[in-house]
């Protein structure tokens, strides 16, 4: 129970104990464990940036799904109508053409008609005259009786 | 040198290692070489340290809180060394707790800013904690092993000796003083001394009010420690005074308790100088 140098000694081994913790323990340790504080609240900071990315990317990739379902069905719908407006197209110019075909065989029939009909009726005048040459026994003189057998040529 | 009775056991056992001055002998070991008539040499060892006087040293005090000291310093200063911010070793993770749980307890009393506090925080805690532990080793085991060796006096509990208390505490007041005057001045710290709690027309009054709360710090302070670990080692020696087939049933239970005694004193001793240097920081 003496107080003695033990006091003092103990009193510098303490100072020493205490510098040497300040200078090589304390510092290191303490730098490590806030930089690795920092470094888990940069990497919860970091999860949460992501997630909120992922969120957002998640987002935006619906919108996209969803506006190429759009443009998919517009296009579709738009292909169909071309289709459509084709059939209707052709089935329309298939229709003209053949009015137009069955025009041009009316005309020609007509032409023939005609033509047919103008070469009967010269004969038919050649016909009367030799008819009526017969009936009167004589000679019609198809100029003499021309107008007269023009006319009659008309009326057929 | 094996003790006759229990008084010598318990008297040996209580005995420092020391070293010092004798007016007579000189620089030399304490000893019973100036044993007189009715005196055991145990008791002769004790008066030759006493005439010793102040200039003597517990050298086995020194051998064990230095060797201690080192020890802390060591193992703290190699986990440290290699200290990463990534996975930490097993080593890394204790000191790290150990830091950990300073650094929170000082973070939840002491407002100010200070290098200083921690490692002085960290030095006392770890450093105690492993003095005390000191006591946990059976009583007889070293001093007989020293004995082997021609040392017949070996107290290896640093903290069961007034002067390793005090001599921290020491260090602590010096602290206190030192914190107060660079917060307040010189004049704010005489200020706080002799100005209060009762004014200017009390001065001698309230200095010596305020200077015994002054010296009831360290005293306080290395008398805790010094206390409680003084009478928790004598009472192992006193277990180990029983027959040994009940030593066991008794020594067990205590070891255990006191495992508690040895983390709480390190604890209090490391809080309340915590504690002292926040009210130095402080203004009134």
């Amino acid at each position: 129970m003496n107080l003695n140098l033990t006091l003092l000694g103990q009193l510098i081994s303490f100072a020493i104990f205490v510098w040497f913790c300040m200078k090589f323990v304390w510092p290191p340790v303490m730098a490590a464990l806030s930089e690795r504080q920092e470094r888990i609240a940069q990497g919860l900071a970091d999860a949460d940036k992501a997630a909120k990315e992922l969120d957002v990317a998640q987002a935006r990739i619906e919108e996209q799904v969803r506006e190429a379902k759009e443009e998919a069905s517009r296009i579709l719908e738009q292909a169909r109508k071309q289709a459509a407006q084709t059939v209707e197209d052709a089935q329309g110019k298939a229709r003209a053409e053949g009015e137009k075909l069955i025009e041009q065989a009316k005309a020609d029939i007509e032409q023939e008609v005609n033509a047919a009909r103008e070469a009967l009726r010269a004969q038919v005048s050649t016909l009367a005259v030799a008819g009526a040459s017969k009936i009167l026994g004589t000679a019609v003189d198809a100029k003499a009786h021309g107008d007269l057998i023009d006319q009659l040529a008309k009326e057929l | 040198m094996a003790a006759a009775n229990a008084g010598e056991y318990i008297l040996h056992h209580l005995t420092n290692l020391t070293f010092g001055k004798h007016p007579e002998a000189g620089w030399t070991f304490a000893d019973s070489r100036f044993m007189t008539e009715g005196q055991n040499q145990y008791q002769a060892t004790g008066q030759m340290a006493a005439e010793m006087g102040f200039m003597a040293i517990h050298v086995d005090t020194m051998l064990w809180s230095i060797g201690l000291g080192a020890l802390f310093c060591f193992i703290f200063a190699k986990a440290a060394k290699f200290a990463t911010a990534g996975v930490p070793g097993t080593l890394q993770n204790l000191v790290e707790l150990v830091c950990e749980f300073v650094d929170t307890n000082i973070k939840d009393t002491f407002s100010g800013k200070s290098t200083l506090i921690g490692p002085l925080s960290l030095t006392i805690f770890v450093w105690v904690l492993l003095m005390n532990t000191m006591d946990l080793v059976p009583v007889d085991l070293l001093p007989r092993i020293f004995e082997l060796f021609g040392v017949h006096y070996m107290k290896v509990v640093p903290t069961t000796d007034v002067n390793a208390t005090l001599g921290m505490a020491l260090g602590v007041f010096c602290l206190i003083i030192f914190y107060s005057i660079r917060q307040k001045g010189l004049g704010g710290f005489v200020g706080e001394l002799t100005l209060q709690p009762f004014g200017k027309w009390m001065i001698p009054f309230n200095l010596l009010l305020e200077g015994v709360g002054l010296l009831a710090k360290p005293i306080s302070l290395s008398l805790r420690l010094f206390g409680n670990l003084y009478a928790g080692e004598l009472i192992f020696i006193l277990i180990a005074l029983m027959p040994f087939w009940i030593q066991f049933a008794l020594s067990v239970p205590w070891a255990i308790f006191h495992i508690l005694v040895i983390v709480l004193q390190a604890f209090i001793f490391m809080m309340l100088t915590i504690v002292y240097l926040a009210m130095a920081h402080e203004h009134h």
